[in-house]
């Protein structure tokens, strides 16, 4: 993708804007709520703190592009069958740090799974449901894994 | 899908959007001929404006402010003190002076950093104490109730000892992770104001007063929207006037989102309260009166301070039943940011601080708290504080023997007696708090100003529609709300929806607050669905009403603060074990238990993400969320100044629910959303009382609180 954008504009804000891609999200424009949260070559990354400067050539994910993978619908059933998600807001990025900790960590334990998602905040469900999720999709991951 | 047991968990009807991250939320909308408006608020706390100067606006950019308004410069809510933009009078930082509206942001803030306004300035009231030593002149509005004073005090006068105590809970903040938003999209023929929001009429009638227009001039459309927890029920029609009187000035669509700065800074919170207890005991510690003072920060206006005050001082005496019991409470202005409605209303200052006194109390008895407290707890048939009555089972005695089982309270109680001789730096402690809920509006609300109506439209083919003004705003009642229907009509979950609330197609069902959606409008639509079902024709379109009915039980007098005050309760009990660090105050929490009656849940799972999300909130509340304000002006700008839970701060929580079917509820349901919330930071208070055998006075109890108190125990010692 290219973009005339200036280089300090806000990744967060190309994304939304000039992309139309709102599924990532903006809570708080200052790296504490991981709502915004995208991948930049794989790596779970706050997109409201990127200048766009700063990435020129790098690989974006969003949640649009997780939407198409395996890995998505693994986790979206299970934070169906948790009961992870409340109002939402939090949920696309939350979804991104859970799929970022699994990758890394196929079989985290409860504790690798808060570690991994305290980057993402969540005002509604206080979080042991998204644990639940994210526990229940890599027993998923597992299972698929085996199939393969 | 067939629904058997209605509390048997179903897949969430907006699981899909919200996990895909393609619902669109306010902020996500884009329409032709839009522009952005950005607020230029007051500096300063109190004063009178002098004049206004505004920079020449480029083309495009334009101005609005008092003059813009085609009907009465205030906010309508309950009382008219909140004007929509102050043009003589400013009474907090943040108050909102005029709009520049204009299609770039950045260029309107610059614009607004030139805005220029003089102020006569004068002495503001910057704490609560400042206003109760003003208490003549600051008071908004006051209650008082119960046992006559003569009374009082010829017991006290007979009295073993009397145990006088002040305590303070801080301001809380929403924290919805979507800041507030909304957009005012203008047409030739209307206005429709889109947003974030839990009460579609409220800003449809603020609107109608401030457009002076007629009713099919104006709509209201609630947009997904991304947590409320009663930060968005009176304070969006504010933002709705903003925008639609922009609107109409500039004929164009209007867009006003906050970020969370601003959001933090100037959006309305928990009220600070005071609470002065004077309670008389005889030689055993048993109770003989009780007076409670309640003073609440109300804030710059009085926007719905009266009624959250009401439930304050409902809640003054928790669960117990406490012989010659008298209350009165008052309203004060301050000149900070207004605070309003947050889950709970009023209730949960009141059990932190109830449940703190009783818990102090029971040392004169040389008992252990909860023991203390079960000697007092309300019985069915017994009398309310207001003189109504607890006319349904009360299961209290139950759900605590459970939670002395589950936690395993007495021997936890011992082994952190003998860990915390053996340690030194760290020290354990489990607490407990007993909590009940009103259900649904105080007193006679239903009836006199919410009337509530329901409509389900059947199309030709067997769809059935939910047409009602309540908001889901996490909370799930989409789904929840329509498996009520999809069971009385025994239809597949899936063939009955719930749409985006219009005012335009839906009547009024009343706001989505004070835990009624459930048990008020779910009853509704359940004899609606029922009636349906008694109407049915295969193939037609039909259209069924449901109109609100008050039961009648002791009327609800406000003047004289008798009568029932809720139709209904939903009860809890929490325990929770802590373990302190002493050398930097922390506080961890080891393990937190919910027991609940809430009627009957209308769904197990949903029901849960009420427990463990308003447990969350309710404990953070006690001893992690801390905002404060500094001369009138809000000290925490960021998230993280204030301190909200991450997923590192919470435990698991062993919760269980008590069926206790309602008569008047849907499937025998009650409330339940803001419940959840009461007892959490009355037990977090009591569990790290219990492991520094001391004795707090407020909430949060903060690593910073912990640490003063460690330091007054230790020079204590040394003197
Ligand atoms: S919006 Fe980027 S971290 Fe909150
Ligand atoms: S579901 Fe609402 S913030 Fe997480």
């Amino acid at each position: 993708m290219e973009t005339d954008a200036p280089p300090t504009a806000r990744l967060l804000d190309l994304i939304r804007e000039e992309f139309g891609l709102i599924g990532t999200k903006e809570g708080c424009g200052e790296g504490e709520c991981g709502a915004c949260s995208i991948f930049v070559n794989n790596s779970l990354q706050n997109s409201c703190l990127i200048p766009i400067g700063a990435i020129a050539g790098a690989e974006i994910q969003t949640i649009e592009g997780l939407m198409e993978t395996e890995q998505f619908k693994i986790l979206d059933e299970s934070y169906s069958e948790c009961g992870g998600v409340q109002c939402g807001y939090c949920i696309p990025g939350m979804v991104m740090a859970s799929a970022a900790l699994l990758s890394e960590n196929p079989n985290p334990t409860d504790a690798e799974i808060r570690e991994g998602i305290s980057g993402n905040l969540c005002r509604c469900t206080g979080y042991n449901m998204i644990v639940d999720a994210v526990e229940l999709a890599a027993k998923k991951g597992e299972v698929v894994c085996q199939k393969k | 899908m067939r629904l058997k047991d209605i509390s048997t968990p179903v897949p969430k009807k907006d699981h899909k959007d919200k996990v895909s991250g393609q619902l669109p939320y306010i902020s996500d909308v884009k329409v032709d001929n839009m522009v952005y408006g950005v607020l230029y608020r007051s500096p300063i706390a109190y004063g009178k404006i002098k004049s206004i100067y505004v920079p020449t606006l480029p083309e495009g950019y334009d101005v609005v402010g008092a003059e813009d308004i085609p009907g009465p410069n205030y906010v309508k809510i309950i009382k008219q003190d909140q004007p929509i933009f102050a043009n003589e009078w400013v009474n907090y930082i943040g108050e909102p002076i005029l709009m520049l509206v204009g299609k770039d942001l950045n260029t309107l803030y610059g614009l607004r950093d030139k805005v220029k306004v003089e102020f006569e300035e004068h002495q503001p009231i910057y704490t609560l104490d400042e206003a109760i030593d003003q208490i003549s002149s600051a008071s908004f509005v006051s209650y008082e109730f119960g046992k006559g004073l003569d009374i009082i005090s010829a017991i006290e006068q007979d009295a073993h000892q009397i145990v006088e105590e002040e305590y303070t809970t801080g301001y809380q903040e929403h924290v919805y992770l979507e800041p507030q938003g909304m957009l005012a999209v203008y047409k030739d023929d209307e206005i429709v104001v889109h947003g974030s929001m839990q009460a579609l009429y409220y800003i449809k009638n603020a609107l109608l007063s401030a457009l002076a227009c007629g009713d099919d001039e104006v709509r209201v459309v609630q947009s997904p929207t991304g947590g409320g927890f009663g930060g968005k029920e009176e304070f969006p029609s504010m933002m709705a006037c903003h925008v639609a009187i922009a609107a109409n000035a500039v004929k164009k669509s209007v867009m006003l989102v906050f970020d969370r700065h601003e959001d933090m800074v100037v959006t309305t919170k928990r009220h600070p309260a005071k609470f002065k207890y004077r309670t008389a005991l005889d030689k055993e510690g048993n109770i003989l009166s009780m007076c409670v003072d309640v003073f609440l920060d109300g804030g710059a206006n009085e926007g719905l301070s009266s009624v959250v005050l009401q439930r304050s001082l409902l809640n003054s005496a928790g669960v117990y039943n406490i012989p010659h019991f008298h209350a009165k409470g008052h309203v004060l202005k301050t000149n900070t940011v207004p605070n309003g409605a947050f889950r709970g209303f009023g209730a949960p200052q009141s059990f932190a601080g109830i449940e703190s006194h009783m818990g102090h109390l029971s040392k004169y008895a040389q008992l252990d708290p909860l023991e203390y407290k079960r000697k007092y707890l309300v019985k069915q048939g017994d009398p309310t504080i207001t003189k109504g009555n607890f006319r349904d089972p009360i299961l209290m005695e139950e759900m605590i023997e459970d939670l002395l089982d589950a936690s395993d309270y007495n021997k936890k109680k011992e082994e952190f007696q003998r860990f915390n001789q053996q340690n030194l730096r760290y020290k354990k402690g489990i607490g407990t708090s007993v909590f009940l809920h009103g259900c649904g509006f105080t007193g006679s609300g239903e009836r006199d100003h919410i009337k509530a109506t329901v409509k389900l439209v059947k199309s030709k083919d067997g769809k059935v529609l939910l047409k009602i003004s309540n908001s889901d705003m996490g909370q799930g009642i989409y789904t929840t709300l329509s498996k009520i229907v999809a069971k009385e009509l025994d239809l597949p979950l899936e063939q009955v929806s719930y749409p985006d609330p219009d005012t335009k197609e839906v009547p009024d069902s009343g706001p989505t607050v004070a835990s009624r959606t459930t048990m008020i409008v779910g009853k509704l639509l359940e004899r609606a669905a029922k009636k349906l079902k008694a109407e049915w024709k295969s193939g037609e379109e039909q259209e069924v009403f449901e109109h609100y009915v008050h039961r009648e039980m002791i009327p609800w007098d406000e003047k004289t603060f008798t009568g029932d005050a809720y139709p209904a309760y939903s009860w809890g009990v929490n325990f929770v074990e802590v373990e302190v660090d002493t050398l930097t105050g922390i506080v961890k929490l080891e393990k937190v238990y919910g027991n609940y009656e809430v009627g009957k849940a209308i769904d197990d799972r949903i029901m849960k993400g009420q427990i463990d999300g308003g447990l969350a909130q309710g404990l953070a509340y006690g001893y992690l969320e801390k905002m404060t304000t500094k001369q009138g002006k809000i000290q925490q700008k960021s998230i993280s100044d204030y301190g909200p839970p991450t997923s590192l701060d919470v435990v698991p929580i062993e919760s269980k629910l008590f069926d206790n079917p309602y008569a008047d509820g849907p499937s025998g349901a009650k409330g339940a959303g803001e419940l959840t919330l009461i007892g959490g930071a009355p037990a977090v208070q009591s569990a790290i009382e219990d492991a520094l055998q001391t004795s707090f006075q407020q909430i949060p109890v903060t690593a910073e609180v912990i640490m003063e108190s460690l330091e007054r125990k230790l020079v204590n010692r040394v003197d």
